[in-house]
């Protein structure tokens, strides 16, 4: 009677451990609700529309799996979150310039990656046209992945989990360069950043300090000419009067186009999570905001070509500068950078 | 009276069946099909990569590489003004012999006196992300870094080229301006119209490497060895607009 009454429990004992397990599985959590797109209160009309590329948990979690897996990298070193970590909304936190494999440093700063379905163009120089084909970049570029897509391909084919993951999401067994890049943008194109402590402050959810609210006003005057909200940028390529690095000297957006006009140009960045995203501007040069303000305020520091509208900032005093930096900071949206939908699938022992 | 009615129900059901067949026949025109060729010559000889020697209009020697590019819009207008779209792309490759033929079906019955396509890939499968077939980036003729398909590649080996190891490529691409190398071809067939019936019909279209390099640019391996962004695209998209023609028709009877 007692041993019966021992089988029992050890029986119960496994079936919870199970259930548990279940419960902890990555894959069971997110349900269709969780990841159902619906355009942000006062967020324009996005450019990437997810009607051509249909949200589903399957494919969504296919395209966290392989954002996450170093299987993306030529020697199966790095993934995508090596250099876009979620706490510091997909940047490169204190990294001034990217890092690939083999510990190669790249030529420019890991930019954000939030509310990527907003934007028309991606890349500092606006380069890339479509997001769906914005990560063949990094994987096949020398000093980033240095990885074929074809052997990407080949690697995923060989592999049971990534063969049983795209034949959940797709449907059936093909796995191509198609069915992987829309993956991976059903995971990029939902990283949106929409609550922060500003967002809940326009919907009198909150409240500004005296020193936030000053920070604001003076933002409005002299920032928002190409940091517009809601989405703080404003998409355009500009000057931002820093001097060019002549160890890197990127021509910028002057590259893709070819017109002069456009050398030393750069995308403007949305500066929502901002304080997360150190260092600043495309080369990373400036590490606090404090030096970025001070860059915008000192005129007579401005590269020659810098653009026009830099001279309406004029110079700030130090409480100026203090306020708008505290502006900034209401701009970190933790519900995004700590959201569990976006973590990190694996577990990592190293 | 019974006899009457009997040829009148008879008379109705006949009609029926008749305006029945008319219908089919109207809804379901009869369809055929055609098999694109392309056949691939440098002036007078055949294209033979790697091993054939040729001279350009300067005078200078060259051996091709590579030579593939893309075709797509491909559009058949038959005498009545009816036309026949196809909407797919497919990437010519010389190097794949099996790529050098297009199957097009579902084409309705009739005569046809010209084709139309383009070269290149059009701005909206510029712009449309990740896609599969001809148009997916494995096959080497998509610029990542600066998003857009390469319409013509063609490589090869000068010496008078001054790159390393004499080497010439080409890589043409250009979706909007300033450089658009997306280009418009027009073939006349009136002269030996294409007639499409239940069988096959076979047409064959000869492309001409030796007018990629001329006409009206003529292209010296000296100064210009390399193309491969969008500078100097829109030379070498001028010279191929003229490099397609007609060899012939076979009309299956």
């Amino acid at each position: 009677m007692k041993s019966k009454k021992r089988y029992i429990s050890i029986f119960l004992f496994v079936i919870i451990i199970t259930l548990l397990s279940f419960k902890n599985d990555p894959t069971k959590k997110i349900t269709l609700k969780d990841i159902t797109f619906t355009n942000p209160k006062g967020f324009p009309k996005p450019n990437y529309n997810f009607e051509n590329n249909k949200i589903s948990v399957e494919k969504f979690i296919l395209g966290k799996t392989l954002f996450y897996d170093n299987i993306l990298s030529k020697d199966n070193t790095v993934n995508c979150g090596t250099c876009h970590q979620q706490f510091a909304a997909f940047a490169h936190i204190d990294h001034k310039l990217s890092h690939g494999i083999y510990a190669k440093i790249g030529t420019r700063n890991v930019p954000a990656l939030q509310n990527l379905i907003w934007k028309d163009t991606y890349m500092w120089d606006g380069g890339v046209n479509n997001m769906e084909v914005q990560p063949i970049n990094p994987i096949t570029n020398p000093i980033e992945m240095d990885e074929l897509i074809a052997n990407v391909l080949i690697k995923l084919k060989r592999d049971s989990t990534y063969i049983s993951l795209f034949k959940k999401a797709w449907k059936d067994t093909i796995i191509n360069s198609e069915r992987l890049l829309k993956s991976l943008a059903q995971f990029t194109g939902l990283l949106i950043s929409s609550n922060s402590r500003y967002d809940k402050f326009i919907n009198k959810k909150d409240t500004f300090s005296a020193s936030e609210k000053n920070g604001l006003r003076l933002f409005k005057s002299k920032c928002a000419n190409c940091h517009i909200d809601p989405l703080f940028t404003d998409n355009s390529y500009r000057n931002n009067g820093i001097k060019i690095d002549t160890s890197l000297k990127d021509m910028g957006r002057g590259k893709i186009t070819g017109i002069e006009n456009d050398n030393q140009t750069f995308k403007v960045p949305s500066l929502r999570n901002v304080e997360m995203t150190y260092p600043y501007m495309h080369d990373g040069r400036f590490k606090t905001l404090q030096q970025v303000v001070d860059h915008y305020s000192k005129p007579s520091n401005f590269s020659t070509n810098a653009d026009r509208s830099l001279l309406k900032i004029g110079e700030l005093n130090t409480v100026e500068k203090m306020d708008i930096i505290a502006f900034l900071k209401t701009l970190t949206d933790c519900a995004f950078l700590y959201d569990k939908r976006f973590a990190d699938p694996y577990i990592r022992y190293n | 009276m019974k006899k009457i009615l009997q040829i009148f129900i008879l008379i109705v059901a006949l009609i029926l069946i008749v305006v029945q067949y008319s219908f089919t026949l109207i809804s379901k025109p009869y369809k055929g099909s055609i098999q694109i060729n392309f056949k691939h010559i440098v002036g007078n000889d055949l294209l033979k990569l790697d091993s054939m020697h040729y001279k350009n209009e300067l005078g200078q020697d060259f051996i091709i590489s590579k030579f593939k590019y893309y075709v797509g819009k491909i559009h058949l207008t038959n005498a009545n003004g009816k036309d026949f779209i196809s909407k797919d792309y497919y990437l010519i490759n010389e190097d794949e012999d099996f790529s050098k033929q297009i199957n097009l079906s579902n084409i309705p019955n009739g005569t046809y006196t010209s084709i139309h396509f383009i070269l290149g890939v059009d701005s909206l499968h510029n712009f449309s992300g990740a896609q599969s077939g001809a148009l997916d980036p494995l096959n080497a003729m998509f610029w990542a870094w600066n998003t857009g398909y390469i319409f013509l590649k063609l490589e090869g080996n000068s010496s008078f080229s001054k790159s390393p190891s004499g080497v010439f490529e080409y890589h043409i691409g250009g979706y909007k301006q300033p450089t658009n190398s997306i280009r418009q071809i027009d073939l006349d067939l009136s002269s030996t119209p294409l007639i499409i019936n239940s069988n096959t019909s076979h047409l064959n279209i000869q492309s001409d490497v030796a007018e990629v390099l001329k006409t009206p640019n003529s292209i010296d391996f000296s100064i210009l060895s390399s193309v491969t962004d969008l500078k100097n695209a829109e030379l070498i998209a001028t010279n191929y607009k003229d490099m397609f023609s007609i060899l012939s028709i076979k009309n299956e009877k």
